[in-house]
């Protein structure tokens, strides 16, 4: 190799350096800078933009040329799914709008409506095993399909300006857009044919199935049309609950450590420190059996309102934190630690009602009016046990 | 979706079945079977198992049914009490 770099640079070890230390005009030395140079620059690049690891090769249509995305997933899209699932970059985790195909489609092959929420058009496209078909992805704002339909911008209106955009009509001979099912939240299928002369077809729900759909002819079975929340479904929703619910700890970290250092000497740092790490272990408490154990053990929890459905999980884990402190825990905070971590595990199980496919806006106002002003009793009601456990002391 | 069953007797769907022209579509778009189609005719058959989400009104062509949507999560709901109805949003819950 001769490229100037080579010449130049002199690092010592394999560690690449800096341009400037590259161009430092030191002597040359033939083992530095690691590896061996990878492979030019493709032809698909260009300069101020980033191809997108997902995309195999540009095809050309008469719209353009459209990019062809590879059917697996790397080891890049895996781990940024990990990392997404764990909250970071959640709402920034996007697909370019536009038309992509994947496989060899052609007129005929069928049109696939997805979310530019990267998990859904992953979700897809690593459904799409054998079929040759083309992906219009909307802009809906980063956003998966169900969610994006009730915001709205999964939309009748989203559709006609996209299809109309990636000039669909050039691409196939036939007039019909296939449509996860759960995006008809926020799309009227008679309209869109009004508006854009396509026609839509209810696709299934989930992206597993719109191969059987397809082989059957473009048709759902009463399976493919129910939403599910198996065990797999809740517990993949568990560590974005968790990485959620932390700053709330801080806050409660702040006020729980001021109310434990209230006492007879009207406010003693050691007193707040020793009692501070028992109203940590509650906070932990509450959200652990709230966001892990309420999701998780969902369908065989007592009790339909999910303020009821948390309750157990918290009541029993406060028994546990409870027999744990046994040492430095008394009858006034036990009663506090009770009321306190069941009142968080029953609010935020009533907060995860959100996360489910299953609950209807009247039945979660209707439980909320109820369970509020319980809940925030009791929360009241163990902070001032918790006060004055410390003048019981005494 | 039958092991998951939320409180009874709090939707708002209704359908008006003289309106209706059967073609179907709300057995289609709806995510948790509440529909069925009889004698020409759309039929709720399990009401309780309606989440209000609203796709089957929106998809009706006759306007035949008839729903309050919403999502059912808290958050929106207190930014629903709060904001009013039209601006409600789940924002950053694990939710949407």
């Amino acid at each position: 190799m001769t490229l100037p770099q080579d010449k130049a640079c002199s690092c010592d070890s394999g560690i690449a350096k800096s341009p400037d230390i590259i161009f430092s005009g030191q002597s040359a030395n033939d083992v530095c800078c690691g590896p061996s140079p990878g492979p030019r620059s493709s032809g698909l690049e260009k300069p101020g933009y980033v191809l997108c690891g997902f995309v195999a090769e540009f095809i050309e249509t008469p719209a353009g040329p459209v990019p062809r995305v590879k059917r697996t997933l790397d080891r890049s899209d895996i781990r940024e799914t990990v990392m997404v699932r764990m909250g970071f970059n959640r709402n920034q985790y996007r697909v370019t709008p536009g038309l992509y195909c994947i496989g060899t489609p052609d007129h005929t092959s069928p049109v696939l409506v997805s979310a530019n929420y990267k998990l859904s058009f992953d979700a897809l496209r690593g459904a799409l095993k054998r079929n040759h078909a083309w992906i219009l992805v909307l802009d809906t704002r980063g956003i998966n399909v169900w969610c994006a339909a009730g915001k709205g911008t999964f939309s009748t209106a989203e559709i006609v300006r996209q299809v109309q955009a990636s000039r669909v009509e050039k691409v196939v001979s036939h007039r019909t857009l296939i449509l996860p099912q759960l995006s008809a939240t926020g799309v009227a299928a008679h309209q869109v044919r009004k508006q854009c002369g396509f026609k839509v077809a209810w696709g299934p729900i989930r992206a597993t199935d719109i191969e059987t759909y397809i082989k059957r002819g473009h048709k759902s079975d009463t399976a493919m049309r129910k939403v599910t929340f198996t065990l797999w479904e809740r517990f993949v929703l568990v560590p974005v609950e968790i990485t959620l619910h932390l700053k709330y700890l801080l806050w409660f970290l702040m006020i729980a450590f001021a109310l434990s250092g209230i006492g007879p000497g009207i406010f003693s740092f050691l007193q707040a420190w020793q009692r501070g790490w028992v109203a940590l272990a509650a906070g932990v408490a509450g959200i652990f059996a709230g966001v892990v154990v309420v999701p998780i053990l969902l369908p065989w929890l007592p009790g339909k309102p999910f303020f009821i459905k948390g309750t157990l999980p918290g009541g029993l884990t406060a028994m546990g934190i409870i027999f744990l402190y046994r040492h430095m825990v008394g009858t006034l905070e036990a009663g506090a630690l009770i009321l306190f971590i069941t009142a968080t595990s029953s609010y935020l199980a009533m907060n995860f009602t959100g996360s489910t496919p299953f609950t209807s806006p009247s039945g979660v106002e209707k439980e909320m009016r109820m369970a509020i002003p319980a809940q925030a009793g009791a929360i009241l009601l163990a902070a001032g046990l918790w006060i004055g456990a410390a003048f019981a002391l005494v | 979706m039958d092991d998951f069953r939320y409180i009874d007797e709090v939707t708002t769907l209704t359908l008006d079945e003289s309106t209706c022209i059967g073609c179907g579509m709300c057995l289609a778009v709806c995510p948790h079977g509440v529909f069925d189609l009889q004698e020409q005719k759309a039929k709720i058959i399990d009401r309780n198992g309606c989440m209000e989400c609203g796709a089957c009104a929106l998809n009706c062509p006759v306007a035949a049914l008839s729903v309050n949507p919403g999502v059912g999560c808290a958050a929106y709901i207190i930014q629903s009490w709060i904001k009013g109805k039209e601006n409600a949003s789940c924002g950053d819950g694990g939710c949407c």
